[in-house]
Protein backbone atom coordinates (compact mmCIF):
# COMPACT_ATOMS: atom_id res chain seq x y z
CA UNK A 1 0.00 0.00 0.00
CA UNK A 2 1.92 2.90 1.04
CA UNK A 3 5.70 2.76 0.65
CA UNK A 4 7.82 5.74 1.90
CA UNK A 5 11.61 5.55 1.68
CA UNK A 6 14.36 7.63 3.09
CA UNK A 7 12.02 10.15 2.43
CA UNK A 8 13.50 14.03 3.09
CA UNK A 9 11.67 17.42 2.86
CA UNK A 10 12.53 20.90 3.54
CA UNK A 11 10.82 24.30 3.44
CA UNK A 12 12.30 26.93 2.11
CA UNK A 13 15.97 26.10 3.31
CA UNK A 14 15.07 24.59 6.71
CA UNK A 15 15.27 20.57 6.25
CA UNK A 16 11.91 18.99 8.14
CA UNK A 17 12.22 15.89 6.87
CA UNK A 18 15.68 13.89 7.30
CA UNK A 19 14.80 9.92 6.22
CA UNK A 20 11.15 8.87 6.87
CA UNK A 21 11.03 5.04 6.16
CA UNK A 22 7.56 3.64 6.94
CA UNK A 23 5.68 0.89 4.97
CA UNK A 24 1.72 1.18 5.61
CA UNK A 25 0.21 -2.21 4.43
CA UNK A 26 -3.36 -2.50 3.03
CA UNK A 27 -5.97 -3.00 5.81
CA UNK A 28 -3.84 -1.32 8.86
CA UNK A 29 -3.87 1.65 10.54
CA UNK A 30 -0.62 2.86 11.74
CA UNK A 31 -0.44 6.12 14.06
CA UNK A 32 2.30 8.58 13.80
CA UNK A 33 2.74 10.24 17.27
CA UNK A 34 5.67 12.78 18.08
CA UNK A 35 6.18 16.18 19.83
CA UNK A 36 5.66 19.68 17.74
CA UNK A 37 7.99 20.60 15.41
CA UNK A 38 8.39 17.06 14.80
CA UNK A 39 7.72 17.11 11.21
CA UNK A 40 4.11 14.94 11.43
CA UNK A 41 2.09 17.89 9.06
CA UNK A 42 5.25 18.31 6.95
CA UNK A 43 4.78 14.70 6.16
CA UNK A 44 1.31 14.65 5.79
CA UNK A 45 1.54 17.97 3.05
CA UNK A 46 4.04 16.26 1.49
CA UNK A 47 2.54 13.20 1.14
CA UNK A 48 -0.58 15.07 -0.12
CA UNK A 49 1.31 17.82 -2.92
CA UNK A 50 1.49 20.74 -1.10
CA UNK A 51 2.98 23.72 -2.43
CA UNK A 52 5.70 25.13 -0.50
CA UNK A 53 7.60 21.64 0.65
CA UNK A 54 10.60 20.37 -1.38
CA UNK A 55 11.36 16.77 -1.19
CA UNK A 56 15.45 16.56 -1.67
CA UNK A 57 15.83 12.96 -1.32
CA UNK A 58 13.43 9.43 -1.05
CA UNK A 59 10.41 8.52 -2.58
CA UNK A 60 6.48 7.52 -1.88
CA UNK A 61 4.16 5.48 -3.03
CA UNK A 62 1.21 3.96 -3.13
CA UNK A 63 0.87 0.84 -4.60
CA UNK A 64 3.56 0.55 -6.42
CA UNK A 65 2.88 4.41 -8.18
CA UNK A 66 4.66 7.23 -7.22
CA UNK A 67 3.06 9.78 -5.67
CA UNK A 68 5.70 12.62 -5.49
CA UNK A 69 5.85 13.64 -8.41
CA UNK A 70 1.66 13.87 -9.23
CA UNK A 71 -0.65 16.94 -9.02
CA UNK A 72 -2.44 17.20 -5.56
CA UNK A 73 -5.44 16.35 -7.76
CA UNK A 74 -3.75 13.53 -9.13
CA UNK A 75 -2.97 12.05 -5.44
CA UNK A 76 -6.64 12.00 -4.81
CA UNK A 77 -7.68 10.83 -7.97
CA UNK A 78 -5.50 7.68 -6.73
CA UNK A 79 -7.16 7.74 -3.88
CA UNK A 80 -4.82 9.58 -1.37
CA UNK A 81 -7.24 11.22 1.14
CA UNK A 82 -5.96 13.80 3.87
CA UNK A 83 -8.48 15.42 6.42
CA UNK A 84 -7.24 18.67 7.30
CA UNK A 85 -6.25 19.82 11.06
CA UNK A 86 -7.77 22.83 10.23
CA UNK A 87 -10.70 22.14 7.52
CA UNK A 88 -11.29 25.57 4.91
CA UNK A 89 -14.38 27.68 5.10
CA UNK A 90 -15.66 28.10 1.61
CA UNK A 91 -18.22 30.58 1.21
CA UNK A 92 -20.67 30.68 -1.65
CA UNK A 93 -20.21 26.62 -2.44
CA UNK A 94 -22.54 24.38 -0.77
CA UNK A 95 -21.25 21.36 0.88
CA UNK A 96 -23.19 19.15 -1.74
CA UNK A 97 -21.62 20.54 -4.34
CA UNK A 98 -18.18 20.95 -3.73
CA UNK A 99 -17.90 17.25 -3.04
CA UNK A 100 -19.81 16.04 -6.00
CA UNK A 101 -17.15 18.35 -7.97
CA UNK A 102 -14.99 16.47 -6.29
CA UNK A 103 -16.27 12.97 -6.49
CA UNK A 104 -16.89 13.48 -10.19
CA UNK A 105 -13.52 15.13 -11.10
CA UNK A 106 -11.68 11.79 -9.54
CA UNK A 107 -14.17 9.90 -11.32
CA UNK A 108 -13.15 11.79 -14.74
CA UNK A 109 -9.33 11.51 -13.66
CA UNK A 110 -9.99 7.96 -13.58
CA UNK A 111 -11.68 7.60 -16.64
CA UNK A 112 -15.21 6.56 -15.05
CA UNK A 113 -18.62 7.78 -15.86
CA UNK A 114 -19.65 10.86 -13.84
CA UNK A 115 -21.92 10.31 -10.48
CA UNK A 116 -25.86 10.70 -11.43
CA UNK A 117 -27.48 13.52 -9.26
CA UNK A 118 -29.91 10.82 -8.44
CA UNK A 119 -27.73 8.44 -6.84
CA UNK A 120 -25.44 11.17 -5.54
CA UNK A 121 -28.09 12.50 -3.37
CA UNK A 122 -29.41 9.09 -1.78
CA UNK A 123 -25.70 8.23 -1.18
CA UNK A 124 -25.19 11.48 0.15
CA UNK A 125 -28.39 11.20 2.58
CA UNK A 126 -27.33 7.73 3.75
CA UNK A 127 -23.39 8.90 4.66
CA UNK A 128 -25.06 12.14 6.45
CA UNK A 129 -27.59 10.35 8.20
CA UNK A 130 -24.71 7.96 9.31
CA UNK A 131 -22.54 10.70 10.99
CA UNK A 132 -25.14 12.36 12.31
CA UNK A 133 -25.06 15.86 10.06
CA UNK A 134 -28.12 17.16 9.38
CA UNK A 135 -28.88 17.25 6.01
CA UNK A 136 -30.16 21.04 5.48
CA UNK A 137 -26.41 21.73 6.63
CA UNK A 138 -24.83 20.06 3.44
CA UNK A 139 -27.11 22.71 1.24
CA UNK A 140 -24.89 26.08 3.39
CA UNK A 141 -21.42 27.43 2.37
CA UNK A 142 -18.99 24.63 3.02
CA UNK A 143 -18.04 24.54 6.72
CA UNK A 144 -18.89 27.92 6.80
CA UNK A 145 -19.84 29.06 10.66
CA UNK A 146 -19.18 25.23 11.34
CA UNK A 147 -17.84 24.54 14.92
CA UNK A 148 -14.98 22.42 15.30
CA UNK A 149 -16.22 19.47 15.58
CA UNK A 150 -18.70 19.68 12.30
CA UNK A 151 -15.76 20.67 10.21
CA UNK A 152 -14.26 17.09 11.12
CA UNK A 153 -17.35 15.65 10.99
CA UNK A 154 -17.80 17.13 7.14
CA UNK A 155 -13.83 15.73 6.24
CA UNK A 156 -15.16 12.06 7.28
CA UNK A 157 -18.35 13.02 5.37
CA UNK A 158 -16.18 13.41 2.46
CA UNK A 159 -13.62 10.49 2.88
CA UNK A 160 -17.52 8.46 3.04
CA UNK A 161 -18.42 10.03 -0.29
CA UNK A 162 -14.89 9.67 -1.80
CA UNK A 163 -13.81 6.13 -0.26
CA UNK A 164 -10.44 6.91 -0.86
CA UNK A 165 -8.18 3.97 -1.09
CA UNK A 166 -5.62 6.31 1.53
CA UNK A 167 -6.40 8.08 4.32
CA UNK A 168 -4.11 10.58 6.10
CA UNK A 169 -5.55 11.88 9.41
CA UNK A 170 -3.70 15.02 10.71
CA UNK A 171 -4.30 15.71 13.73
CA UNK A 172 -8.12 15.03 13.76
CA UNK A 173 -8.60 15.03 17.34
CA UNK A 174 -7.57 18.49 18.06
CA UNK A 175 -10.80 20.73 18.71
CA UNK A 176 -12.86 18.27 19.46
CA UNK A 177 -14.85 17.54 22.94
CA UNK A 178 -15.25 14.18 23.49
CA UNK A 179 -18.96 13.27 21.77
CA UNK A 180 -17.60 14.86 19.00
CA UNK A 181 -14.35 12.38 19.20
CA UNK A 182 -16.78 9.61 19.15
CA UNK A 183 -18.88 10.32 15.82
CA UNK A 184 -15.43 11.15 14.14
CA UNK A 185 -13.84 7.69 15.45
CA UNK A 186 -16.77 5.79 14.39
CA UNK A 187 -16.74 7.31 11.22
CA UNK A 188 -13.13 6.17 10.41
CA UNK A 189 -13.20 2.87 12.00
CA UNK A 190 -16.30 2.58 9.73
CA UNK A 191 -14.13 2.98 7.01
CA UNK A 192 -11.58 0.81 7.82
CA UNK A 193 -11.71 -2.24 5.54
CA UNK A 194 -9.00 -5.06 4.27
CA UNK A 195 -7.69 -3.26 1.37
CA UNK A 196 -7.43 0.70 2.49
CA UNK A 197 -4.97 1.84 4.33
CA UNK A 198 -4.71 4.57 7.31
CA UNK A 199 -2.12 7.03 8.61
CA UNK A 200 -2.99 8.80 11.99
CA UNK A 201 -1.25 11.78 12.83
CA UNK A 202 -1.45 12.71 16.46
CA UNK A 203 0.25 14.37 19.29
CA UNK A 204 -1.90 12.79 22.02
CA UNK A 205 -2.90 8.92 22.47
CA UNK A 206 -6.40 10.15 23.48
CA UNK A 207 -7.53 9.27 19.50
CA UNK A 208 -6.07 5.88 19.31
CA UNK A 209 -8.00 4.94 22.29
CA UNK A 210 -11.40 5.22 19.69
CA UNK A 211 -8.89 4.44 16.51
CA UNK A 212 -7.14 1.51 17.63
CA UNK A 213 -3.44 1.33 15.29
CA UNK A 214 -2.18 -1.81 14.34
CA UNK A 215 1.28 -0.07 14.76
CA UNK A 216 2.48 2.89 16.28
CA UNK A 217 5.51 5.56 14.80
CA UNK A 218 7.53 7.91 16.97
CA UNK A 219 8.56 10.75 14.37
CA UNK A 220 10.97 13.08 16.48
CA UNK A 221 13.10 15.54 14.34
CA UNK A 222 12.33 14.28 10.97
CA UNK A 223 12.72 10.91 11.74
CA UNK A 224 11.18 7.86 12.69
CA UNK A 225 12.59 6.69 16.15
CA UNK A 226 10.72 4.40 17.07
CA UNK A 227 8.05 1.57 16.16
CA UNK A 228 5.76 -0.66 18.32
CA UNK A 229 2.28 -1.98 18.92
CA UNK A 230 -0.99 -0.20 20.55
CA UNK A 231 1.60 -0.68 23.96
CA UNK A 232 3.94 2.61 22.67
CA UNK A 233 0.93 4.54 22.31
CA UNK A 234 0.49 4.28 26.27
CA UNK A 235 4.16 4.40 26.99
CA UNK A 236 4.89 7.60 25.44
CA UNK A 237 1.64 8.77 27.14
CA UNK A 238 2.93 7.94 30.52
CA UNK A 239 6.61 9.22 29.73
CA UNK A 240 6.40 11.68 27.47
CA UNK A 241 8.65 12.43 24.39
CA UNK A 242 11.18 13.60 26.10
CA UNK A 243 13.94 10.33 26.12
CA UNK A 244 12.74 10.17 21.83
CA UNK A 245 13.56 14.12 21.36
CA UNK A 246 17.07 13.93 23.44
CA UNK A 247 17.95 10.78 20.94
CA UNK A 248 17.26 12.23 17.83
CA UNK A 249 19.48 15.21 18.22
CA UNK B 1 -16.65 65.74 -23.61
CA UNK B 2 -18.27 62.60 -24.20
CA UNK B 3 -18.58 59.60 -26.39
CA UNK B 4 -22.20 60.66 -27.77
CA UNK B 5 -20.75 64.09 -28.30
CA UNK B 6 -17.72 62.89 -30.24
CA UNK B 7 -20.78 60.36 -32.86
CA UNK B 8 -21.99 63.21 -33.36
CA UNK B 9 -19.91 65.90 -34.61
CA UNK B 10 -17.27 63.27 -35.71
CA UNK B 11 -14.49 65.04 -34.03
CA UNK B 12 -11.99 62.88 -32.00
CA UNK B 13 -11.16 65.30 -29.57
CA UNK B 14 -14.59 65.56 -27.92
CA UNK B 15 -13.60 62.02 -26.58
CA UNK B 16 -12.99 61.78 -23.03
CA UNK B 17 -9.11 61.65 -22.14
CA UNK B 18 -7.14 60.22 -19.14
CA UNK B 19 -7.19 64.71 -18.44
CA UNK B 20 -10.64 64.04 -17.17
CA UNK B 21 -11.07 63.13 -13.32
CA UNK B 22 -13.74 60.86 -13.66
CA UNK B 23 -12.12 59.24 -17.39
CA UNK B 24 -9.12 58.87 -16.19
CA UNK B 25 -8.57 54.86 -16.19
CA UNK B 26 -11.49 54.65 -19.25
CA UNK B 27 -8.91 57.08 -21.91
CA UNK B 28 -10.78 57.09 -25.18
CA UNK B 29 -8.99 59.88 -26.62
CA UNK B 30 -5.72 57.60 -26.44
CA UNK B 31 -7.34 54.83 -27.85
CA UNK B 32 -9.37 56.07 -30.65
CA UNK B 33 -7.41 57.84 -33.41
CA UNK B 34 -10.33 58.03 -35.99
CA UNK B 35 -13.91 57.35 -35.30
CA UNK B 36 -15.63 54.58 -37.59
CA UNK B 37 -17.84 55.23 -40.07
CA UNK B 38 -21.31 55.28 -38.83
CA UNK B 39 -23.09 52.09 -39.07
CA UNK B 40 -26.02 51.61 -41.19
CA UNK B 41 -29.77 50.25 -41.16
CA UNK B 42 -29.60 46.80 -40.63
CA UNK B 43 -31.73 44.42 -42.85
CA UNK B 44 -30.52 41.05 -41.46
CA UNK B 45 -32.01 39.10 -39.35
CA UNK B 46 -31.16 39.41 -35.68
CA UNK B 47 -30.98 36.32 -33.74
CA UNK B 48 -32.77 36.06 -30.36
CA UNK B 49 -31.43 37.70 -27.43
CA UNK B 50 -30.08 36.09 -24.22
CA UNK B 51 -33.42 37.25 -22.26
CA UNK B 52 -35.59 35.59 -24.28
CA UNK B 53 -38.40 33.83 -22.79
CA UNK B 54 -38.10 35.65 -19.81
CA UNK B 55 -39.92 38.83 -21.17
CA UNK B 56 -43.56 39.33 -21.87
CA UNK B 57 -42.20 41.92 -24.56
CA UNK B 58 -39.35 43.52 -26.37
CA UNK B 59 -37.62 46.80 -27.44
CA UNK B 60 -35.08 45.84 -30.34
CA UNK B 61 -32.15 48.62 -31.43
CA UNK B 62 -29.70 47.27 -34.10
CA UNK B 63 -27.08 49.67 -35.21
CA UNK B 64 -28.19 52.41 -33.68
CA UNK B 65 -31.51 52.59 -34.60
CA UNK B 66 -34.98 51.54 -33.19
CA UNK B 67 -36.22 48.49 -34.92
CA UNK B 68 -39.17 47.15 -33.47
CA UNK B 69 -41.19 47.11 -30.43
CA UNK B 70 -43.22 43.93 -28.93
CA UNK B 71 -45.61 43.04 -26.47
CA UNK B 72 -46.51 44.30 -23.14
CA UNK B 73 -45.90 43.69 -19.92
CA UNK B 74 -44.10 43.88 -16.36
CA UNK B 75 -41.26 42.06 -17.73
CA UNK B 76 -39.58 43.98 -21.13
CA UNK B 77 -36.27 42.91 -22.62
CA UNK B 78 -34.06 46.03 -23.98
CA UNK B 79 -31.66 45.30 -26.96
CA UNK B 80 -29.32 46.79 -27.91
CA UNK B 81 -27.44 45.12 -30.97
CA UNK B 82 -24.36 46.39 -32.98
CA UNK B 83 -24.47 44.22 -36.19
CA UNK B 84 -21.71 45.94 -38.54
CA UNK B 85 -18.03 45.80 -38.42
CA UNK B 86 -15.96 49.12 -37.41
CA UNK B 87 -19.05 51.06 -37.79
CA UNK B 88 -19.75 53.59 -34.89
CA UNK B 89 -23.29 53.78 -33.87
CA UNK B 90 -25.40 56.35 -30.99
CA UNK B 91 -28.78 54.97 -29.26
CA UNK B 92 -31.00 56.77 -26.84
CA UNK B 93 -34.09 55.80 -25.20
CA UNK B 94 -36.49 57.27 -22.56
CA UNK B 95 -38.17 54.98 -20.50
CA UNK B 96 -40.98 56.05 -17.44
CA UNK B 97 -42.27 54.10 -14.60
CA UNK B 98 -45.43 55.31 -13.81
CA UNK B 99 -46.67 55.96 -10.32
CA UNK B 100 -47.17 52.37 -8.14
CA UNK B 101 -45.90 50.46 -11.67
CA UNK B 102 -43.52 47.48 -11.36
CA UNK B 103 -41.05 46.78 -14.56
CA UNK B 104 -38.61 44.69 -14.74
CA UNK B 105 -36.01 45.81 -17.70
CA UNK B 106 -33.88 42.95 -19.03
CA UNK B 107 -31.17 45.18 -21.00
CA UNK B 108 -28.90 43.33 -22.91
CA UNK B 109 -25.68 45.08 -25.04
CA UNK B 110 -24.69 42.36 -27.67
CA UNK B 111 -21.76 42.74 -29.92
CA UNK B 112 -22.74 40.93 -32.99
CA UNK B 113 -20.00 42.42 -35.00
CA UNK B 114 -15.94 43.31 -34.48
CA UNK B 115 -14.65 46.43 -33.66
CA UNK B 116 -17.51 48.68 -33.25
CA UNK B 117 -18.00 51.82 -31.14
CA UNK B 118 -21.35 52.29 -29.56
CA UNK B 119 -23.27 54.82 -27.56
CA UNK B 120 -26.22 54.12 -25.49
CA UNK B 121 -28.02 56.68 -22.93
CA UNK B 122 -30.68 55.84 -20.80
CA UNK B 123 -33.33 58.28 -19.51
CA UNK B 124 -35.00 56.61 -16.38
CA UNK B 125 -38.05 58.59 -14.54
CA UNK B 126 -38.98 55.92 -11.83
CA UNK B 127 -42.33 57.13 -10.39
CA UNK B 128 -43.61 57.67 -6.71
CA UNK B 129 -43.90 54.33 -4.98
CA UNK B 130 -42.60 52.39 -8.45
CA UNK B 131 -40.43 49.98 -8.96
CA UNK B 132 -37.80 49.10 -11.29
CA UNK B 133 -35.45 46.17 -11.81
CA UNK B 134 -32.62 46.96 -14.17
CA UNK B 135 -30.41 43.63 -14.97
CA UNK B 136 -28.02 44.95 -17.94
CA UNK B 137 -25.82 42.03 -19.25
CA UNK B 138 -23.02 43.95 -21.80
CA UNK B 139 -21.51 41.02 -23.88
CA UNK B 140 -19.02 43.17 -26.48
CA UNK B 141 -16.30 41.83 -28.61
CA UNK B 142 -12.97 42.10 -27.74
CA UNK B 143 -12.08 44.81 -29.75
CA UNK B 144 -15.55 46.67 -29.02
CA UNK B 145 -15.56 50.78 -27.42
CA UNK B 146 -18.48 50.63 -25.38
CA UNK B 147 -20.34 53.70 -23.39
CA UNK B 148 -23.77 52.78 -21.71
CA UNK B 149 -25.01 55.47 -19.82
CA UNK B 150 -28.61 55.62 -17.65
CA UNK B 151 -30.09 58.56 -15.82
CA UNK B 152 -32.47 57.19 -13.51
CA UNK B 153 -34.98 59.92 -11.38
CA UNK B 154 -36.60 58.56 -8.57
CA UNK B 155 -39.73 59.68 -7.04
CA UNK B 156 -40.73 59.27 -3.62
CA UNK B 157 -40.78 55.94 -2.23
CA UNK B 158 -39.49 54.16 -5.49
CA UNK B 159 -37.57 51.03 -5.22
CA UNK B 160 -34.36 50.99 -8.14
CA UNK B 161 -32.88 47.75 -8.26
CA UNK B 162 -29.85 46.93 -10.68
CA UNK B 163 -27.33 44.67 -11.86
CA UNK B 164 -24.70 45.02 -14.03
CA UNK B 165 -23.18 41.83 -15.95
CA UNK B 166 -19.83 42.74 -18.17
CA UNK B 167 -16.95 40.88 -19.82
CA UNK B 168 -15.46 43.83 -20.95
CA UNK B 169 -14.71 45.24 -24.10
CA UNK B 170 -11.72 46.97 -25.68
CA UNK B 171 -12.76 50.10 -23.75
CA UNK B 172 -16.05 50.00 -22.19
CA UNK B 173 -17.62 51.95 -19.68
CA UNK B 174 -21.19 51.12 -17.50
CA UNK B 175 -22.64 53.94 -16.36
CA UNK B 176 -25.58 54.84 -13.90
CA UNK B 177 -26.53 58.51 -12.18
CA UNK B 178 -29.69 57.95 -9.67
CA UNK B 179 -31.07 61.15 -8.17
CA UNK B 180 -32.52 59.61 -4.71
CA UNK B 181 -35.14 61.48 -3.52
CA UNK B 182 -34.73 59.84 0.08
CA UNK B 183 -38.63 59.75 1.65
CA UNK B 184 -38.39 55.93 1.80
CA UNK B 185 -36.71 55.16 -1.67
CA UNK B 186 -34.52 52.44 -1.91
CA UNK B 187 -31.69 51.56 -4.56
CA UNK B 188 -29.83 48.50 -4.95
CA UNK B 189 -27.04 49.36 -7.14
CA UNK B 190 -24.95 45.79 -8.00
CA UNK B 191 -22.26 44.86 -10.76
CA UNK B 192 -20.16 41.72 -11.40
CA UNK B 193 -17.53 42.07 -13.94
CA UNK B 194 -15.33 39.57 -15.21
CA UNK B 195 -12.15 39.97 -17.66
CA UNK B 196 -9.02 38.21 -19.68
CA UNK B 197 -7.44 38.86 -21.93
CA UNK B 198 -7.15 42.59 -22.68
CA UNK B 199 -10.55 43.42 -21.71
CA UNK B 200 -11.45 46.60 -19.84
CA UNK B 201 -14.36 47.37 -18.10
CA UNK B 202 -15.52 50.36 -15.78
CA UNK B 203 -18.22 50.48 -13.92
CA UNK B 204 -18.95 53.84 -12.72
CA UNK B 205 -22.11 55.22 -10.53
CA UNK B 206 -23.11 58.30 -8.83
CA UNK B 207 -25.91 58.79 -6.09
CA UNK B 208 -27.17 61.56 -5.35
CA UNK B 209 -29.16 61.83 -1.87
CA UNK B 210 -31.15 64.43 -1.60
CA UNK B 211 -33.89 63.77 0.97
CA UNK B 212 -34.43 62.44 4.34
CA UNK B 213 -34.27 58.56 4.68
CA UNK B 214 -33.33 56.43 1.74
CA UNK B 215 -31.46 53.60 0.98
CA UNK B 216 -29.07 52.71 -0.77
CA UNK B 217 -27.15 49.60 -0.86
CA UNK B 218 -24.27 49.14 -3.37
CA UNK B 219 -22.13 45.73 -3.88
CA UNK B 220 -20.02 45.06 -7.19
CA UNK B 221 -17.55 41.96 -7.93
CA UNK B 222 -15.28 41.53 -10.27
CA UNK B 223 -12.13 39.28 -11.51
CA UNK B 224 -9.53 39.82 -13.88
CA UNK B 225 -7.34 37.50 -15.51
CA UNK B 226 -4.34 38.14 -17.86
CA UNK B 227 -3.77 41.31 -18.48
CA UNK B 228 -7.45 43.05 -18.24
CA UNK B 229 -8.42 45.80 -16.26
CA UNK B 230 -11.47 46.45 -14.48
CA UNK B 231 -11.94 50.36 -12.89
CA UNK B 232 -14.80 50.48 -10.06
CA UNK B 233 -15.61 54.53 -9.52
CA UNK B 234 -18.24 54.72 -6.59
CA UNK B 235 -19.76 58.05 -5.62
CA UNK B 236 -22.54 58.79 -2.97
CA UNK B 237 -23.08 61.98 -2.47
CA UNK B 238 -25.79 63.44 0.70
CA UNK B 239 -26.91 66.78 0.47
CA UNK B 240 -27.37 69.00 3.41
CA UNK B 241 -30.45 67.89 4.78
CA UNK B 242 -30.34 64.05 4.03
CA UNK B 243 -30.80 63.09 6.76
CA UNK B 244 -31.21 59.24 8.48
CA UNK B 245 -29.77 58.47 4.97
CA UNK B 246 -28.21 54.76 5.07
CA UNK B 247 -26.08 54.04 2.48
CA UNK B 248 -23.73 51.29 1.76
CA UNK B 249 -21.04 50.70 -0.82
CA UNK B 250 -18.68 47.56 -1.58
CA UNK B 251 -16.10 47.31 -4.10
CA UNK B 252 -14.12 43.31 -3.51
CA UNK B 253 -12.39 42.10 -6.64
CA UNK B 254 -10.08 39.11 -7.62
CA UNK B 255 -6.72 39.32 -9.65
CA UNK B 256 -5.68 36.75 -11.39
CA UNK B 257 -2.57 37.31 -13.24
CA UNK B 258 0.41 39.76 -12.36
CA UNK B 259 -0.65 41.76 -15.20
CA UNK B 260 -3.94 42.79 -14.78
CA UNK B 261 -5.39 45.41 -13.01
CA UNK B 262 -7.80 47.32 -10.82
CA UNK B 263 -8.27 50.75 -10.17
CA UNK B 264 -11.12 51.41 -7.08
CA UNK B 265 -12.17 55.13 -6.03
CA UNK B 266 -14.83 54.99 -3.79
CA UNK B 267 -16.04 58.18 -2.81
CA UNK B 268 -18.73 59.39 0.43
CA UNK B 269 -19.12 62.87 -0.06
CA UNK B 270 -21.06 63.30 2.93
CA UNK B 271 -22.96 66.83 3.84
CA UNK B 272 -25.82 66.21 6.09
CA UNK B 273 -25.87 65.06 9.78
CA UNK B 274 -26.88 61.48 11.02
CA UNK B 275 -26.47 59.96 8.39
CA UNK B 276 -25.08 55.92 8.02
CA UNK B 277 -22.45 55.69 5.24
CA UNK B 278 -20.00 53.04 4.62
CA UNK B 279 -17.72 51.73 2.08
CA UNK B 280 -15.40 48.71 1.79
CA UNK B 281 -13.13 48.27 -0.92
CA UNK B 282 -10.92 44.85 -1.17
CA UNK B 283 -8.58 43.56 -4.08
CA UNK B 284 -6.81 40.59 -3.93
CA UNK B 285 -5.90 37.02 -4.84
CA UNK B 286 -7.76 33.66 -4.31
CA UNK B 287 -7.15 31.41 -1.03
CA UNK B 288 -4.58 29.59 -1.67
CA UNK B 289 -5.48 27.40 0.85
CA UNK B 290 -8.61 26.77 -0.41
CA UNK B 291 -7.36 26.02 -3.70
CA UNK B 292 -5.02 23.27 -2.14
CA UNK B 293 -8.03 22.21 0.04
CA UNK B 294 -9.78 21.58 -3.53
CA UNK B 295 -7.55 20.45 -5.01
CA UNK B 296 -6.69 17.69 -2.29
CA UNK B 297 -9.95 16.63 -2.97
CA UNK B 298 -9.55 15.93 -6.59
CA UNK B 299 -10.69 19.20 -8.20
CA UNK B 300 -7.97 20.62 -10.84
CA UNK B 301 -6.40 23.18 -10.04
CA UNK B 302 -7.72 25.87 -13.15
CA UNK B 303 -11.54 23.96 -11.81
CA UNK B 304 -10.57 24.58 -8.10
CA UNK B 305 -10.10 28.64 -8.98
CA UNK B 306 -13.23 29.08 -11.04
CA UNK B 307 -15.25 27.07 -8.61
CA UNK B 308 -13.91 30.01 -5.80
CA UNK B 309 -14.20 32.81 -8.17
CA UNK B 310 -17.94 32.01 -9.08
CA UNK B 311 -18.80 31.53 -5.31
CA UNK B 312 -16.85 34.76 -4.59
CA UNK B 313 -18.84 36.53 -7.13
CA UNK B 314 -22.36 34.43 -6.62
CA UNK B 315 -22.96 36.93 -3.32
CA UNK B 316 -24.09 39.92 -6.11
CA UNK B 317 -26.10 37.32 -8.19
CA UNK B 318 -27.94 35.84 -5.10
CA UNK B 319 -29.26 39.63 -4.87
CA UNK B 320 -31.26 39.49 -8.10
CA UNK B 321 -34.77 39.33 -6.92
CA UNK B 322 -36.29 38.14 -10.77
CA UNK B 323 -36.20 34.44 -10.18
CA UNK B 324 -35.27 34.28 -14.10
CA UNK B 325 -32.83 36.61 -14.26
CA UNK B 326 -31.39 35.53 -11.05
CA UNK B 327 -30.49 31.77 -12.63
CA UNK B 328 -29.81 33.61 -16.04
CA UNK B 329 -27.06 35.56 -14.27
CA UNK B 330 -25.82 32.42 -12.50
CA UNK B 331 -25.41 30.60 -15.74
CA UNK B 332 -23.17 33.68 -17.01
CA UNK B 333 -20.78 33.68 -14.86
CA UNK B 334 -20.52 29.92 -15.05
CA UNK B 335 -20.13 30.14 -18.92
CA UNK B 336 -17.35 33.31 -18.63
CA UNK B 337 -15.58 31.20 -15.94
CA UNK B 338 -15.58 28.24 -18.30
CA UNK B 339 -17.95 26.42 -15.92
CA UNK B 340 -20.89 25.63 -17.97
CA UNK B 341 -22.77 22.35 -16.94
Amino acid sequence: MLSINNLHARVEDKPILKGVTLEVPAGEVHAIMGPNGAGKSTLSYVLSGRGGYEVTEGTASLNGEDLLSLEPNERAAKGVFLSFQYPLEIPGVPALTFIRTAVNAQRRARGEDEIAAPAFLKLAKEKAASLKIDFEMLKRGLNVGFSGGEKKRMEIFQMAMLSPKFLILDETDSGLDIDALKIVSEGVNALRSPDRGMLVITHYQRLLDYIKPDRVHVLAAGRIVASGGPELALQLEAEGYDKYVGAAA
Amino acid sequence: MSLASALKTGDVTELPSRRDEDWRWTDLRGLVRVLPESAPKFDGQVAAGPFAGLADGEILFVNGRHVSTNGQGEVMALRFVAATDKTSQGASYALVVEPGASLTLLESHEGRAAGYVTDVALDIAVGEGASLTRIVLVDDDAEAVDVVTARVELGAGATFNQTVLTSGARRQRIETHVAHPGAHAQVRLDGIYLLNAQRHADQTTVVTHDGVDGVTSQLTKGMVADQARGVFQGRIIVQPGADQTDARMGHHALILSDKAEIDAKPELLIFADDVACAHGNTIGALDEEAVFYARQRGIPELEARAMLTEAFVGEVVERIEHDGARELAAAWVAKQLGREE
